[in-house]
């Protein structure tokens, strides 16, 4: 006999739940009432903004084993709902005037966006390996066909069709990798498993292949390499508002679902430390390489966004340890949030530059003598490209810290040698944006678009501010966002 | 009774060929069909596992990998249909937008 | 372990070995002339008309694909059909939400024109 759904269930899921119903009733609104798109873009917007409220509601409460224990209200998954419903509110205000002024808007591209933000939120939240499944299909299938979004340009629709192969390829490898470990602890709802492998019952050689199979698909969303090569061409033929919602918040997701398995579930499978080990490194090194021979701002942009995952996975590779685990995953929370600042406010920089879609405005060359006409619009560049490098007092100087501070703590002296030496080539390429926005004559033309400027301007005075005042305690934060089940 | 590491073997084998087949072909139509069938290896793991388990969760997955795969199809289909509109192949070698 | 299945492994190798020496006998055997008339796809004398391998209308593949997503709820309604009486109400209004999800999917492609023929 089943238990019935409580209100306590729902409560937990509450954010969600509101988003998928909003969602729904603006999808029907859209095609039966809304005459004016822009309509749907607020509203959806609205949403966001009741599901943050709704999800900073629900900080403080003890975790929660919901729906059968199918999905978990915790800290952590909190603190990235939270994350979330944000960052689909700046997705939103990134991408309508875009959509608007190449004729690309449609009601659906907002109700896709809320249903794969609902799909992120649930990787925030898995307890069980049917949800994991699910919730990456759910923020997956609507990016393939926002990505497609702006047909028939033949570039968009070749992104679309090269992000779906091979995220449809990553699915593979993850549903045979839940498969296997399935089939090495003998069910699927993670907490058991947890008791399944303390008890020592798990099939270890199963257990670690299936880990493997599973990296294998989430390493393919959160792009290190070797799973990267789509990336550069995805962000690349994208809409630029859709690559930079994908920059900031798929490899959020991917994270999400990374640590709860890795660092709550499979600790045991430590063998896959050197496979972490390899896979940080080489993200770092070839997602900084690359980027340097880049001429356009959203390759750079999409090779910059590799690399760090790469620095994000190397505090991951610490996952074996029992008492590193909860130090990476604050450190790795609190570099995304550094990372999400400036990936968004970077991007709109580009939106506000792009001419026409896809077309001029989007070489770096384009990015000359900024300084002098927009020098607000510059200057937040500036501290997005120096966050992004690490240099202090910006937000991403403690990311970097807190990350490298972990990596050394469990004894890879040789990829924190890596990390801090790829940051050093990674100046390289940020600064010449810097550099040409600041010392070369140019005349760039910049749209007046008051919302996106304002998002930009947002986020570099929150990514200096931060920095400056309130990073130990957004730290001291990030700490308490623990992974647990109940 | 046929023990699960057959089965298990059987799938193995068939996500192997999916994955090779990714790799190799060209057809965009073809690579989508390796996909599915490593999906279905996985499908075909997570039934024989549910039958040694006796365990009805395994079997519960597999209902939403098919439904997944449908929408995925959906969205994937619908893709191919619109490049095909575009570019009159969907061949992989025709794809040449994206460069950098 | 498997020997229980060895009737089966004889009988596939017996019903192929079978199939394959009919195929081969009536090769060696049976006399052969062919005509163009005798070549032709359909034996009935029919004359096929344009290439076999034409194109489909889109509409064709639009429906299918309707019919797919649609028809893949029954996968969650049959067990649900099953235990119905058990689950009580509960069940029923989870079912119900669950058409309701359908709904607005069919509303939508239903508003959007895809069930149009033309």
């Amino acid at each position: 006999m089943t238990v019935p759904v409580t209100w306590q269930d729902v409560a937990a899921l509450l954010p969600e739940f509101f988003l998928v119903v909003w969602a729904s009733a603006l999808l029907l609104l859209d095609v039966f009432w809304i005459r004016e798109k822009r309509t749907t873009a607020w509203l959806s917007a609205l949403g966001f903004v009741v599901a943050l409220v709704l999800a900073v509601g629900q900080m403080g409460r003890a975790p929660l084993l919901a729906f059968r224990g199918m999905v978990i209200a915790d800290a952590f998954s909190v603190f990235l709902v939270a994350l979330f419903a944000l960052s689909g509110l700046v997705g939103i205000l990134l991408a309508q005037d875009y959509l608007a002024r190449n004729g690309i808007e449609r009601g659906e591209f907002y109700v896709l966006l809320m249903f794969s933000v609902v799909g992120m939120m649930l990787m925030a939240r898995v307890a069980d390996l049917v949800m994991i499944f699910l919730a990456l299909e759910l923020f997956s299938l609507p990016l393939y066909v926002m990505t497609g979004f702006a047909r028939p340009r033949a570039d968009s629709e070749e992104a679309a069709l090269k992000y779906f192969l091979l995220g449809a390829f990553a699915s593979g490898f993850m549903a045979f990798g839940i498969a296997l470990v399935y089939g090495a602890t003998s069910t699927t709802s993670l907490p058991h498993m947890v008791d399944v492998i303390q008890a020592g019952e798990a099939d270890l050689a199963l257990l670690t292949a299936g880990a493997a199979l599973v990296l294998t698909g989430l390493g393919f969303k959160i792009a290190t390499v070797p799973f990267h090569m789509w990336t550069p061409d995805v962000y690349h033929g994208a809409p630029s508002p859709v690559s930079g919602f994908m920059a900031a918040t798929a490899k959020m997701a991917g994270f999400a679902a990374l640590l709860r398995l890795f660092v709550l579930v499979f600790p045991v499978v430590a063998d896959l430390t050197p496979v972490l080990w390899a896979l940080a490194a080489l993200s770092m090194v070839l997602g900084n390489v690359a980027a340097i021979a880049q001429r356009n701002i959203k390759r750079l942009l999409a090779y910059s966004s590799i690399a760090h995952a790469g620095y994000m996975l190397s505090a991951a590779v610490a996952f074996a340890d029992p008492h590193l685990g909860p130090q990476a995953v604050a450190a790795i929370l609190f570099y995304l949030v550094a990372y999400v600042l400036a990936t968004f406010g970077a991007w709109g920089v580009v939106i506000l530059l792009e001419r026409r879609i896809g077309q001029e405005g989007l070489l770096l060359e384009d990015y000359a003598g900024l300084s002098r006409q927009y020098p607000g619009l510059a200057a937040a560049m500036a501290v997005f490209m120096l966050s992004f490098i690490g240099v202090p007092p910006t937000l991403g100087f403690f990311g970097k810290f807190y990350l490298f501070r972990v990596v050394l703590d469990a004894g890879f002296v040789g990829l924190a040698l890596i990390g801090v030496l790829t940051s050093l080539v990674s100046a390289y390429y940020y600064l010449r944006v810097v550099m040409l926005m600041y010392m070369k004559p140019g005349e760039p033309i910049v749209r007046r678009e008051p919302r996106v400027q304002a998002t930009v301007l947002a986020a570099a005075a929150l990514t200096l501010f931060l920095g400056l005042t309130a990073a130990s305690s957004l730290y001291a934060w990030a700490t308490e966002a623990i992974l647990r089940f109940g | 009774m046929v023990p699960t590491s057959f089965y298990i073997f059987l799938a193995a084998l068939l996500f192997t060929i999916g994955a090779v087949a990714v790799l190799v072909r060209r057809n965009t139509l073809i690579i989508y069909m390796a996909v599915e069938l490593m999906l279905n290896s996985a499908n075909l793991a997570f039934v024989a596992f549910a039958r040694q388990f006796g365990d009805i969760s395994g079997q519960l997955f597999v209902f939403f990998v098919i439904t997944i795969a449908a929408a995925e199809v959906a969205v994937g289909l619908a893709l191919i249909v619109t490049i095909f509109h575009t570019k009159h192949s969907v061949d992989i070698d025709a794809m040449h937008e994206l460069k950098g | 372990m498997l020997w229980q299945y060895v009737p089966i492994a004889i009988m596939l190798v017996l019903s192929m070995g079978l199939a394959a020496l009919i195929v081969a006998l009536g090769h060696l055997v049976g006399p052969s002339r062919p005509t163009h008339r005798k070549m032709i796809p359909y034996e009935s004398g029919m004359v096929p008309i344009g290439p076999g391998m034409r194109r489909q209308p889109i509409r064709f593949y639009r429906i299918a694909m309707l019919f797919l997503l649609f028809d893949i709820e029954v996968v969650f309604l049959l067990p649900w059909a099953v235990v119905s009486r058990k689950l009580g109400l509960f069940g029923f209004i989870e079912a119900l939400i669950f058409i309701a999800i359908l709904l607005v999917g069919y509303l939508y492609a239903w508003k959007g024109g895809a069930l149009e023929w033309e």
